[in-house]
């Protein structure tokens, strides 16, 4: 497929804070965005007219009752069969942050058997609360995830995390079994690093919000639904590089375009 | 019938809960011998049922489908009858 004819849906709520930033990143890599309040997705759009779905970051409803819980039951009660659809077709759904958070409510990951009716796991609040700060990630994926396919293994990237609760957890008496099972079908993703490379071994600051096994973001089994904590789209422009000006010009591109550029890769390659 | 209940979600025991150590924390900064605080929420609803079985079955589907999320929190609820 062109990559001028590919067509991105960025859903947003009342709430999500990030969906212009994404917008942005997407159109500078040449593929086509929209936009959508998800009220008029309901009504006025067919999510198979489109080929990558990314739910942004922010704090949709408020993060009452918990972050990103009413907007995943909104999109189930609304739209849950269409999106099981695209996502079974094997199309790219990515979450960023808040959209991270709705994918684990609506029960899309991790997604062990397919869509669980009830969360399998829970970003829960952070030990020292809200965390704004840039991160390393780990892309510890070994294949499976077709989304991040162009970023090389083990490769470590800089990026922001915004979020009061992002703290990775499972059922406590199913810790060690699902994280085998994330092992399993690869579905590890990124993990939180240290400088140096090697994994945050649940270190503040570099596990910022004290994820399980430095958890920062996992795929479904199938690998075309992507979750993560931190912001590739805040990431993406040299310009949006923490101490550029110290250094004279700023890079060109940050670490984020990196994922965002695999994923719209992938979409070229497959169709 | 109309039925009134109270909803509690609380962190399972065994997760931590930075805001009930950081409440303690400062309890115990004031000279109160507070052991530990753990926080929760408290969701009063009202709502139409058959009867009483009914409406337990529906509060506990509730508390599954989207006030509690089952890998991290524990709920309980008090039911009443309102005439």
């Amino acid at each position: 497929m062109n990559r001028s004819e590919i067509r991105v849906l960025i859903p947003r709520a009342p709430g999500t804070n990030c969906d212009s930033e994404t917008a942005m990143a997407f159109l500078d890599l040449g593929v086509k965005v929209e936009v959508v309040h998800t009220q008029r997705l309901f009504r006025e759009r067919n999510l198979m007219d489109y080929d990558i779905i990314v739910f942004p970051g922010g704090f949709s409803y408020g993060d009452y009752v918990r972050s990103g819980a009413i907007w995943a039951k909104e999109c189930e009660y609304r739209i849950g069969r269409e999106l099981e659809e695209f996502i079974r077709e094997g199309r790219p759904v990515l979450g960023i942050c808040n959209g991270f958070q709705l994918l684990v409510e609506a029960g899309f990951l991790p997604g062990f058997e397919g869509r669980s009716i009830y969360p399998q796991a829970a970003l829960a609040n952070n030990p020292n609360g809200f965390q704004c700060r840039w991160v390393r990630i780990k892309h510890v994926n070994s294949g499976n995830c077709p989304l991040t396919r162009e970023i090389p293994p083990d490769a470590v990237l800089e990026m922001p995390v915004a979020h009061g609760e992002g703290r990775f957890l499972f059922p406590r008496d199913r810790e060690d079994e699902y994280l085998r099972r994330l092992y399993e079908q690869d579905q590890l993703v990124f993990r939180y690093a240290k400088p140096d490379g090697t994994f945050a071994d649940g270190e503040d600051p570099y596990n910022p919000d004290g994820a399980l096994h430095d958890i920062a973001g996992i795929c479904n089994p199938e690998g075309n639904v992507l979750g993560l904590m931190p912001h590739p789209e805040r990431a993406y422009y040299g310009w949006q590089l923490p101490g550029w000006t110290k250094r004279g010009t700023p890079p060109e591109y940050g670490d984020g375009r990196l994922l965002l550029e695999s994923i719209v890769r992938y979409v070229e390659r497959r169709l | 019938m109309r039925f009134a209940a109270r909803v509690h979600v609380t962190l399972k025991r065994g997760y931590s809960d930075p805001e009930g150590e950081t409440t303690a924390r400062a309890l115990k900064g004031l000279g109160y011998c507070v052991l530990d605080v753990r926080v929760g929420k408290v969701y009063d609803l009202s709502l139409e049922a058959g009867d009483e079985e009914e409406a337990r079955r529906v509060i506990e589907e509730i508390c599954l489908r989207l006030l509690a999320n089952p890998t991290k929190d524990d709920y309980s609820f008090e039911l009443r009858g309102v005439a």
